[in-house]
């Protein structure tokens, strides 16, 4: 197995232990687009999870920032109006569909939750034909 | 404690976004490429995160409670329906588009990336034109089915 194949393994047992940290301290599941719709729908001190969980989302980023770490590069092909198109998408779909990566696709699936299961293979699905029709019909740019 | 655990429980699942290699949307792409030039990182990251998940969410399960909450927290619907297809569906056609997903977008906002700056607050904004449409239909209920 190649080192980039063993890391990625290691991050995702990373992200499997920090969702289970969550789940036996706190009861939550660690959905991420659910805490950010939690947030933006209601004002309580319930939140007070949400607030912490997602600070140290961003807090990582800016600790690997500022250590000079390598946290992001940009996609190419992609414009400004096309990364507007995917948040929203994003944003509005996850609501819909009440789940992402993280709460679908990691604890949903871990749960074994047929409901999540069907919700991750959609989306994969619609990620890939997404993808096929950007390289092979639109040159590889949006 | 409360907050301070799911504190460090977000700190851990960032830093196994960024080491999966979640925040570099090229690597998401490159995964969900499956005709072409397919890169499956990914498919270890999920593996491993699941796989550490579904071993021990049983065992935490047989304790009462967690440890500073009264009850877990835990969706119940069970319900595939056209909502669930459709939304998932449009979430995975802006994963595909942009490469990002709620979380590694945060944590790419953290480091000031202005991808990041421009996808998150486009993504709220979804999120709240989500909440504008509901309260044109037919009140929701709190939906104890999302898994975020």
């Amino acid at each position: 197995m190649s080192l980039e194949y063993l890391r990625a393994f290691e991050g995702g047992v990373l992200i499997g232990l920090a969702s289970i940290f969550l789940l036996i301290a706190d009861g939550k599941i660690a959905g991420i687009s659910g805490m950010i719709g939690g947030l933006l729908r209601t004002q309580t001190r319930l939140n007070g999870w949400r607030y912490a969980f997602l600070g140290g989302l961003l807090a990582v980023g800016l600790a690997l920032r500022l250590s000079g770490r390598i946290v992001f590069t940009p996609l190419p092909g992609r414009s400004l109006g096309a990364l507007i198109a995917a948040g929203l998408l994003v944003g509005f779909g996850t609501q819909v569909g009440s789940g992402c990566t993280s709460g679908h696709g990691v604890c949903g699936i871990g749960r074994l939750s047929a409901r999540s299961l069907v919700a991750t293979l959609t989306f994969l699905l619609a990620g890939a034909a997404t993808v096929f029709v950007i390289r092979r019909f639109l040159g590889g740019s949006l | 404690m409360r907050s301070l655990s799911a504190f460090a429980a977000g700190l851990l699942f960032a830093l196994g976004l960024w080491l999966g290699g979640m925040t570099f949307p090229a690597n998401i792409v490159g995964f969900l490429d499956f005709f072409g030039e397919w890169k499956p990182a990914l498919a270890f990251v999920m593996a491993g995160a699941v796989g550490v998940y579904a071993a021990l969410y049983p065992l935490v399960l047989k304790r009462r409670a967690p440890l500073f909450e009264p009850d877990f927290d835990v969706p119940s619907a069970a319900a595939v329906d056209i909502r669930l297809l459709a939304g998932a569906a449009a979430f995975g056609v802006g994963w595909g588009i942009g490469g990002f997903c709620p979380g590694p977008s945060l944590v790419a906002l953290g480091a000031g990336a202005r991808d990041a700056i421009v996808f998150v607050s486009s993504m709220c904004a979804g999120i709240w034109l989500h909440r504008l449409a509901l309260r044109g239909g037919a009140p929701q209920e709190e939906s104890s089915g999302s898994c975020g």
